[in-house]
């Protein structure tokens, strides 16, 4: 009640009483009222470098420590001296550029066409890309077992055409881009939307042609987030494991990929090899990071997968 | 905006075309021949198969499994989310950059890791196991996994809303005599909230799918620790295709009901402003 009195009883009040209240009311510096003690601050701190350094940082410390303990002659030595660890680099380096380029020329279809254009189905389509974010990579893996198995007419068909499949590098390509289908898209439409279609309006009403306008117009305006989307996908394809067991029969040296290499290493006991070829795709996901760093800082690019389903309407 | 662009713009029917065609041999064809392969059984053996007592056990440790992860990450990844946005410290910028890490690195990397560490030989496995603790194939082992794995989902779904958080609500709530909890519960909570919620659903929905980490930590028992997609690969091993099946539908509704929720909460979020 008191604070209020000078107002009420402005005659009969001193005026040096009111300020002095009014200045007792209010904070001492509204620049401090958004931040907190520097005792929380330093414990919050301390905190969050725990979680981060206990989850993250001491596992991949660990990693390298491991994979370099012998020197680095003997972390070279057990990847390039084993042929089966060889071939399965080789095969990662042909599945997962395989699977990245199917998915980035169906990402700039599908984006185009769910950005550009309004049509009854829209929503479902945006909903079967996004499916297989919720579909886990080992169903995904039955799902092919069973599509080629011989129940199904694609499993009679491709026995009868004698098409390798299963246990074979089609089946395991057709898993990978299953499950980094929407990547490249989720990247893709945002990007389209926040520049519009004036500009390829523009060009086709000069007369350009859809090859002309997508050349000239639409993919140098996109490039930044396609490249984005095709970095993420990459590092994803790479790692995908769970899909790639189921499918491909995890014959060594013929159907093993970086990630299956890993585990059956590691169930033979071969202990730098394991860490070895381990290490050897964490520095490939730090470069990754370090790409994704570049176009985020120097290119002042705006990731948008975090803001997933902005199309969903 | 792009309602004013009706089909002016050259490509419709190629993209059209192209877009199903891809969708219908990548996404339909699979899984109908998963809705097939269900179908085409006796409906009794599928729900016998499906609602096997291993099965429910599985589903139910994959379920407490992804859930505790994600609940935890949802505390810590606020908490960092938080700092990072909030304060200036040594290394800041180094932490922003690495805690994308569990995205670009193989999963079955993370589990590798994590089990040679906490094993009786790894640096932490071997500290812990001289105050008598041993984490080897445990339950929380696989938690802590699947809180590597689902790290950064939280932290980049509140970040932005941190950032772009209004500071005159804050100011006002101080003005107002406010002390810095009760700011934070009844000013900042209920704007990051959805966004926290969004998080939780990506980082539970991802543990709940995930095997490439779960096989190397876990010791994958029937009944015990054994997950939903470690019993659907093992059903697969012993050709009991229909079971494997049964599971795979199983998982499957409930991941599309974590994907309708997360939809469902993003177009809130996104009609709140």
């Amino acid at each position: 009640m008191d604070s209020f009195n000078g107002d009420k009883l402005a005659g009969s009040s001193p005026v040096p009483n009111v300020a002095a209240e009014a200045a007792s009311f209010a904070p001492p510096s509204l620049r401090d009222c958004r931040t907190e003690s520097p005792f929380i601050q330093y414990t919050l701190i301390i905190l969050a470098w725990f979680f981060f350094l206990g989850i993250l940082g001491i596992p991949i410390l660990y990693l390298f420590t491991q994979a370099f303990s012998g020197g680095i002659s003997l972390f070279f030595q057990s990847i390039f001296a084993d042929k089966d660890t060889l071939n399965s680099i080789f095969l990662t380096l042909t599945i997962a550029p395989l699977a990245v380029l199917l998915n980035t020329v169906f990402g700039l279809n599908a984006a185009w066409l769910l950005t550009r254009y309004r049509f009854p189905g829209r929503t479902l389509i945006l909903t079967l890309i996004d499916l297989p974010f919720a579909v886990s990579p080992v169903v995904t893996g039955l799902c092919l077992v069973i599509l080629a198995g011989s129940r199904t007419w694609v499993g009679y068909w491709l026995d009868r055409l004698g098409i390798p499949f299963l246990n074979n590098t089609p089946s395991m390509v057709m898993g990978t881009m299953f499950v980094t289908l929407p990547i490249i898209v989720r990247e893709l439409i945002p990007v389209l939307e926040e520049i519009g279609p004036e500009q390829e309006l523009a060009a086709t009403s000069l007369g350009a042609n859809g090859t002309q306008m997508f050349l000239r117009i639409t993919l140098p305006n996109i490039a930044i987030g396609l490249l984005y989307g095709v970095l993420l996908c990459n590092a994803r394809a790479i790692g995908e494991f769970a899909s790639v067991a189921v499918v491909s029969g995890r014959i060594a040296g013929a159907t093993e990929t970086m990630p299956l290499r890993v585990e059956r290493l590691f169930q033979e006991y071969k202990s730098p090899a394991d860490f070895a070829l381990a290490s050897l795709l964490a520095l490939m996901a730090f470069g990754t990071l370090l790409a994704k760093g570049l176009i985020e800082n120097r290119l002042n690019y705006r990731h948008h997968s975090v803001k997933k389903g902005k199309m969903g309407q | 905006m792009n309602r004013l662009a009706p089909k002016v713009l050259p490509g419709f029917g190629i993209t059209l075309g192209f877009t199903l065609t891809y969708l219908g041999f990548l996404v339909l064809l699979p899984l109908g021949a998963l809705m097939f392969q269900a179908l085409s059984n006796n409906p009794f053996d599928f729900f016998r198969s499906a609602f096997h007592p291993r099965a429910l056990s599985a589903y139910w440790n994959s379920f407490s499994m992804a859930f505790s992860a994600a609940l935890l990450n949802t505390f810590i990844g606020l908490l960092i989310a938080w700092v990072l946005v909030r304060y200036r410290f040594f290394g800041r910028r180094f932490m922003d950059a690495v805690i994308d890490l569990p995205f670009a690195l193989p999963t079955s990397v993370a589990g590798f890791v994590y089990s040679t560490l906490y094993s009786e030989r790894g640096w932490l496995g071997e500290f812990l196991g001289q105050n008598g603790i041993h984490l080897t194939h445990t339950w929380f082992l696989t938690v802590l996994v699947l809180l590597f794995t689902g790290f950064p989902f939280v932290v980049r779904t509140v970040q932005p809303v941190l950032e772009e958080l209004d500071g005159d609500l804050e100011e006002a709530a101080a003005i107002l005599g406010a002390n810095r909890f009760q700011t934070f519960i009844h000013v900042i909570m209920p704007s990051i909230l959805p966004a926290l919620i969004t998080g939780f659903s990506l980082a539970f929905a991802r543990g709940l799918g995930e095997y490439g980490s779960i096989v190397f930590v876990s010791s994958n028992l029937p009944y015990r620790s054994e997950t939903g997609p470690v019993l659907i690969v093992s059903r697969l091993e012993e050709n009991a295709i229909n079971d494997a099946s049964a599971a795979a539908i199983v998982m499957l509704m409930a991941s599309f009901g974590m994907l309708l929720l997360i939809n469902t909460l993003q177009k809130r979020r996104q009609s709140n402003g």
